[in-house]
């Protein structure tokens, strides 16, 4: 997030303070060089990314604009937007609360074995998905820890919806976590000594101070978490079973799809998907492009008041 | 982050609460599930564990996970230093696009951009009947792995390395032409020591996420046993065989390996903080 959002802050300070704007020729590339490396990029960027998102939204339209919508509201369809969207209705709060928690532990207080802490709540971002979704079955599963149990109490985890949900829980983990905890640490703590001094209690603090000075951020890693708790295939995968209809998200629905070459239904569900990571990446352009007009706010008004 | 005041009381309330609850949560989500794996192993005799885990077929996966993932992640270096240049150095028209383009890969589902790619690489797909004249096949050999897990790893060089950029100082890239460098010495010498931390972390970063990748893999890889076998795959495979043991097996090696990948990550950017600390 600080990345995209100082780059564009340094890009347009370059042309708005004076004598920064045209540097001398001798830290500027040979024009030639320079639109070379721009041309490389473009087309590196091109072929990557940008072909192969209009290549979705082309064949999904392929066959018209009637077998698109048909794929759409066909009920297994239905059935597996409906299970995307309670699958992240679930482990989306789930982390916000934890995420939220988590910062405040970290950022507001010191203890010993923090940078352990944070090590271990980033762990789930580098585990394969995989095996992600194995290490469930082998809690849940009939042959795991809690499978006899499940079994004789007549529950149902693995190859079920609470698999699912737990498995997007766990690829999801660190995103409001790792979002909030620099935020809150650089903002320090004097606000909220400042609101409890003043006979605040704690909650009050929490949501008068705290909750606006991160919200943007908060915000970010809340969209982050659900376009990936929405779009998550490979942990997902392992514990739902494929019951269609059933235990199918749209990623696995995607996938059955596609296996059974049903290709203009598989690429209209999956168009789905894409159109969310576009307004994912215009929500995240949004809050960054928010959070940078607010600093810029702030150095102009500092240097007065001192 | 910023370093705290040194030791003061802190008044705020609800540590014990946010700790608890913080660690309670890890537990249940993250450490018990994971320790599950590496008990479940234990049961193995180490010879039985090897055994399992350096058939053929397993070490034909490995080669081909980490051998695509490394080409992979280098193409990304390569093209993700010269993109993040781009954007921060230069501007032309569609930048901004581009610039909130670059996170496209973190935002589009796995299963979405396998499908993608497969049909744009296929015999018949726009850029596959490009390539056919030549006897280039990309889907449903190693060469679609590779394209697949470039795609996944493109945001990591780029965003890692765009900061530090920004925060190059030009006057030092001046000094360097006042004292007659020429431009590419002045990047060789003096631009690239800086850079260098955060690309290598953008590097391992982009690495550690095409080792375990799946879901853009599956669909454009064909999955022929020996060839075009991941070893995400090959856990699966061995899952939908009822053969629990040996899919833990694999699941406890990519786990070593995330491990040893996540303390890489941690080394390079513990180094590059410590280098930008020395250097402001």
């Amino acid at each position: 997030m600080a990345g995209a959002a100082t780059s564009l802050a340094a890009s347009t300070s370059a042309v708005a303070v004076p004598g920064r704007a045209r540097k001398t020729a001798a830290t500027d590339e040979h024009p030639a060089i320079k639109w070379l490396l721009i041309g490389l990029s473009v087309t590196f960027m091109v072929l990557f990314l940008i072909i192969p998102l209009v290549a979705v939204f082309c064949e999904a339209f392929r066959k018209g604009t009637d077998v698109y919508f048909a794929a759409l509201v066909e009920p297994d369809a239905v059935s597996a937007i409906k299970l995307t969207l309670i699958t992240a209705a679930i482990a989306v709060p789930l982390n916000l609360v934890f995420g939220v928690a988590a910062a405040w532990a970290i950022a507001k207080f010191d203890f010993r074995g923090k940078s352990v802490l944070i090590t271990l709540i980033d762990l789930p971002f580098s585990v394969s998905p995989v095996v992600a979704g194995l290490i469930y079955v082998l809690v849940f599963g009939l042959q795991g820890w809690l499978g006899p149990w499940l079994q004789a109490h007549d529950l149902k985890v693995v190859f079920a919806v609470p698999g699912i949900i737990l498995a997007t829980i766990f690829v999801t983990f660190p995103f409001v976590a790792r979002e909030l905890i620099p935020l809150m640490a650089a903002q320090g703590n004097e606000e909220e000594e400042a609101a409890l001094v003043l006979g605040a209690s704690g909650w009050q603090t929490f949501w008068h101070v705290t909750l606006p000075n991160i919200k943007w951020g908060l915000l970010y890693g809340v969209i982050l978490c659900n376009a990936r708790a929405m779009g998550e295939f490979g942990a997902v995968s392992v514990v739902s079973g494929h019951v269609r209809g059933q235990t199918n998200t749209m990623p696995l629905h995607v996938e059955i799809l596609y296996n059974e070459y049903q290709f203009a239904a598989a690429f209209a569900v999956a168009s789905l998907l894409a159109l969310l990571a576009l307004v994912t990446l215009g929500l995240k352009s949004f809050i960054e492009w928010k959070t940078r007009r607010e600093h810029e706010v702030l150095p102009l008004e500092a240097p007065r008041e001192a | 982050m910023t370093p705290r005041p040194a030791k003061r009381h802190n008044v705020l309330p609800g540590f014990g609460l946010s700790l608890g609850y913080t660690l309670f949560y890890l537990c249940l989500i993250v450490l018990i599930p994971l320790s599950a794996a590496f008990i479940r192993t234990s049961s193995l005799t180490w010879e039985q564990f090897w055994g399992i885990v350096t058939t053929p077929r397993v070490v034909a996966s490995y080669q081909l996970t980490f051998g695509a993932s490394l080409i992979g992640a280098t193409i990304n270096a390569v093209f993700g230093l010269i993109v993040a240049w781009v954007l921060v150095r230069y501007s032309f028209p569609g930048k901004r696009i581009l610039d909130a383009l670059v996170d496209l890969p973190f935002a589009l589902p796995t299963a979405v951009a396998g499908i993608a790619l497969t049909g744009l690489y296929a015999q018949n797909g726009w850029i596959g009947s490009l390539l056919a004249p030549y006897g280039i096949k990309v889907a449903f050999t190693q060469l679609g792995v590779i394209v697949a897990l470039t795609f996944i790893g493109l945001p990591f060089v780029v965003r890692t390395v765009q900061p530090v950029i920004e925060d190059l100082e030009r006057e030092l890239e001046e000094a360097a032409a006042s004292l007659g460098a020429s431009r590419w010495q002045t990047f060789v010498n003096v631009i690239l020591p800086v850079i260098l931390p955060a690309l290598l972390t953008g590097f391992a970063l982009a690495l550690a996420r095409a080792i375990g990748e799946y879901g853009s893999v599956v669909f454009i890889a064909g999955n022929i046993p020996m060839k075009t076998e991941i070893t995400p795959l090959l856990i699966i495979t061995k899952l939908e065989q009822y053969d629990f043991v040996g899919a833990t097996a694999l699941a406890v090696v990519m786990l070593v390996i995330s491990f040893c990948m996540l303390l890489v990550v941690n080394l390079l950017q513990w180094w590059a903080n410590r280098r930008a600390g020395r250097e402001s």
